[in-house]
This record gives C-alpha cells, structure tokens and sequence, in this order.
C-alpha cells in the first residue's frame, strides 16, 4: 500500500476495495457537472494508488458533503469521506489553505450567516 | 419539562428569530429551553476525516453540558444538530475518538457519548407530540401551501442523525399539518440547496438553489421552509426564482399567535 493511499484510506474509514462500481454516488452526486473526478472515481483512484490526480484536480473543492452519495451507496462505501480525506491533505499542506481569512469580506455579504462562513474555513483551510 | 438547547453562533446574530421563536413555542408548549453556559461555536460542519479532533472538541463540549443538565440537547439549527449529532455517534463506534478527545479536554467526569441529542422538530414530534401542536394553534396557517425543505444536515447520514426517513422524510409535512396547512410534495425537498459553496463557486451553488426552488414553485408552493440559515441565505439570494422562504419557528409562531401583528 502507498504511502497516500494509506493516508487517505485511514483518515477516512473507508473500505474502497468494497466498492462494486455501480456508479450509483456518482448519478445521485450535486456536483457531477462540476467535477472533473467524480465520487465513483475518487473511490476507484483511491483504490488503485492513484492520489496524486486527484490531490490536484479542482474536483475536491466542488463536493458539498450532502452525502447523498454515503446514504445511497449500497456497499457502504462512503465516497464522501474519501473527497474529504483527499482535500485535507491538499489543504494542511503549508500555504495551501484554498480559503484564507483575507479573502472573506470580499465574498461576504449582509445576509451571509455566519454558519457559511465557519463552514467555508472548514473545508477550505487548516 | 425543561431541556438544555444549544444555540449555535448563527440564532445569536442573523438568525436571531429562528432563536427567539424556537424558545417563544416551546414555553408556550410547556418546554423550557435552557441555554448551555459558555457554549461555542460548532464549526458549522463535521469533519469526517478519523484524524480530526480539535475541530470536534467545541461539540465535545456542549454535549457533555447536556448530559450533565438532563441529558439531552436540542438544536433548532440543522447544521448544530447535524455537527453535534455525529460527533456523538463517533464515542459510540470509534473507541479511539473517545480516548483522544477525553486526553484533550480532561473533562470530569470525561464524556463517552452519554447525551443525545434532538432537533426541535423530532421534539415536537415524538414528545410534545403533533396533536399538542394543532390544539395550541390559535392562527391556522388555512389555504396556505408550505414547501417543506429538508435539504441534506437534518438526514444524512441517517445512521448518526436518526432523525427520520432520509429518503421519505415526513416530520416536517405532519408540523405543515398540525398548523392547518396543506404540505407540498416536490422531489428536491431533500437534495442539497449548494451549502458553503456559494463561497468557493458560485455558479455552481446557484444552480443547486435554482433546482430546489424550481421544483417547490412547479409544485405549488405558496413559501418554504427550512431550519437551516445557510438554506436560508441560498434559497433567498442564489435561486433566480424568487419564493418566500421561512424559518419553520417562524411559521410555528405566527400559528401559535406569537408574532407581534398577526391576527389572534
Ligand atoms: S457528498 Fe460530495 S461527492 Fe457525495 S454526493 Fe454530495 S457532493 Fe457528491
Ligand atoms: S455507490 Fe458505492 S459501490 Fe457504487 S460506485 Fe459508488 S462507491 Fe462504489
């Protein structure tokens, strides 16, 4: 096992080599326009070694951890867990905060909750 | 009955009516809602990944709070209750968890999961109980067709939240009722409003509210619903379509004849 595949396999608890690639995250999954890599690809990746693709594709940053694609895999899989495992790593690298706290008032308007905002630096930033 | 309620950073500044007519309803049904002391923000967002603990522990927090004050916490916010709800889960499957935020906090007596927590809505439901709801109602919301509006914090995943149905839900279609309202039925009631993308892509997120809202307005919404402020802000400022969208406190105080103005 590589060392990535390791990481992302531990950090996220899922059990890729269960997948049965029916696609079913993939064709429920909100962002499948929007993503070069989609979840049933994540997974497959994941599960071949192959991280590095996806630790530089814009495809980490278009999952909205709706986990429809975690409620609806029928092998329990959870390709949301392993798009957020990869995006971690992408992003605790040193200076690779894909958000950082300068650029918020640019984004934010009146109405914008401050959930949005805690939420945003979440995901986005270390 | 008296239950420890959690907030969330949202309810105290943007929000602030989703707050004040949770507690409003509530003590009118006879549920005091207390507010945890020193609670802090819960991130907005849990984070799944196993080696995440620090962002875990604000929530650690609030729920040891709620076990020490009747053993019970409820959230009006779905995004609180989704992030409290799962890192709860987590002491009761990862034994490692457990041991890691306990050597954090050093919390006495250290916490293992003991709370539960609730969402108002399944209050209402399973111990106030509809038919409370509907023989309080003074302001029947008659004639009026609500778009219920789960998106994706109040039901998945569905093994930790245990809040209903994820792929049927019908908590918020029996509160439309209680109220006197007639429910809408529309496919994207449960599918994602764009969340914090709005942030990171906004056109992307725009097109996920502008799908939500699309299905609600072809179905006959006369407004919606949701408990979460970032739906809120999404389905208000990101779908082209305009409907009203309300918070289901909101509602629930204008049935209860709470609101000032509203017809008793
Ligand atoms: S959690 Fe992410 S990958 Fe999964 S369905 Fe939602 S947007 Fe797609
Ligand atoms: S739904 Fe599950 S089993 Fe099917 S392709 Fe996706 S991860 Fe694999």
């Amino acid at each position: 096992m590589n060392d990535l595949k390791d990481r992302v396999v531990r950090m996220s608890g899922s059990r890729v080599e269960r997948c049965m690639r029916c696609g079913k995250c993939s064709a429920t999954c909100p962002s499948y326009e929007d993503m070069e890599y989609h979840p049933h690809e994540f997974v497959y990746l994941v599960e071949r070694g192959d991280v590095e693709k996806l630790l530089a594709s814009e495809s980490i940053y278009k999952c909205l951890t709706c986990f429809a694609c975690v409620e609806r895999c029928p092998r329990g899989v959870e390709p949301a867990k392993v798009v957020e495992a990869v995006r971690l790593i992408a992003v605790r690298e040193q200076g690779k905060n894909r958000l950082k706290p300068d650029d918020l008032p640019a984004l934010t308007d009146a109405d914008l909750p401050g959930q949005a905002l805690a939420t945003a630096l979440r995901k986005y930033a270390k | 009955m008296k239950i420890a309620y959690y907030p969330g950073c949202t309810l105290k500044n943007r929000a602030r009516d989703l707050d004040r007519y949770a507690r409003e309803t509530a003590s009118a049904l006879g549920c005091e809602f207390e507010e945890i002391p020193l609670w802090q923000c819960c991130g907005g967002a849990y984070t799944s990944a196993k080696d995440e603990i620090a962002t875990k522990l604000a929530a650690v927090r609030a729920l040891a709070a709620g076990r020490d004050m009747g053993g019970r916490v409820v959230t009006v916010c779905s995004a609180c209750f989704n992030v409290l709800a799962q890192t709860n889960r987590e002491f009761l499957v990862n034994p490692d968890f457990d041991f890691k935020v306990n050597n954090y906090l050093k919390g006495d007596p250290a916490y293992h999961g003991e709370a539960s927590v609730v969402h108002y809505l399944t209050l209402l439901r399973d111990e106030i109980g509809f038919d409370a709801v509907k023989a309080r109602v003074t302001n029947p919301l008659k004639g009026k067709k609500i778009a219920a509006y789960y998106g994706c914090l109040l039901l998945r995943p569905s093994e930790a939240l245990a809040f209903d149905d994820p792929e049927d839900p019908s908590v918020m279609e029996d509160f439309i009722r209680a109220l006197g309202a007639e429910p809408v039925n529309y496919s994207m009631r449960n599918e994602c409003c764009g969340g914090y993308l709005t942030l990171e892509d906004r056109e992307a997120a725009k097109k996920r509210s502008n799908a939500v809202v699309r299905s609600a307005a072809e179905n006959g919404a006369d407004f919606m619903i949701t408990a979460c402020p970032l739906c809120m802000y999404n389905l208000t400022k990101n779908a082209d379509e305009k409907i009203p969208v309300r918070y289901f406190t909101d509602v629930l105080a204008e049935a209860f004849g709470l609101k000032e103005g509203a017809a008793e």
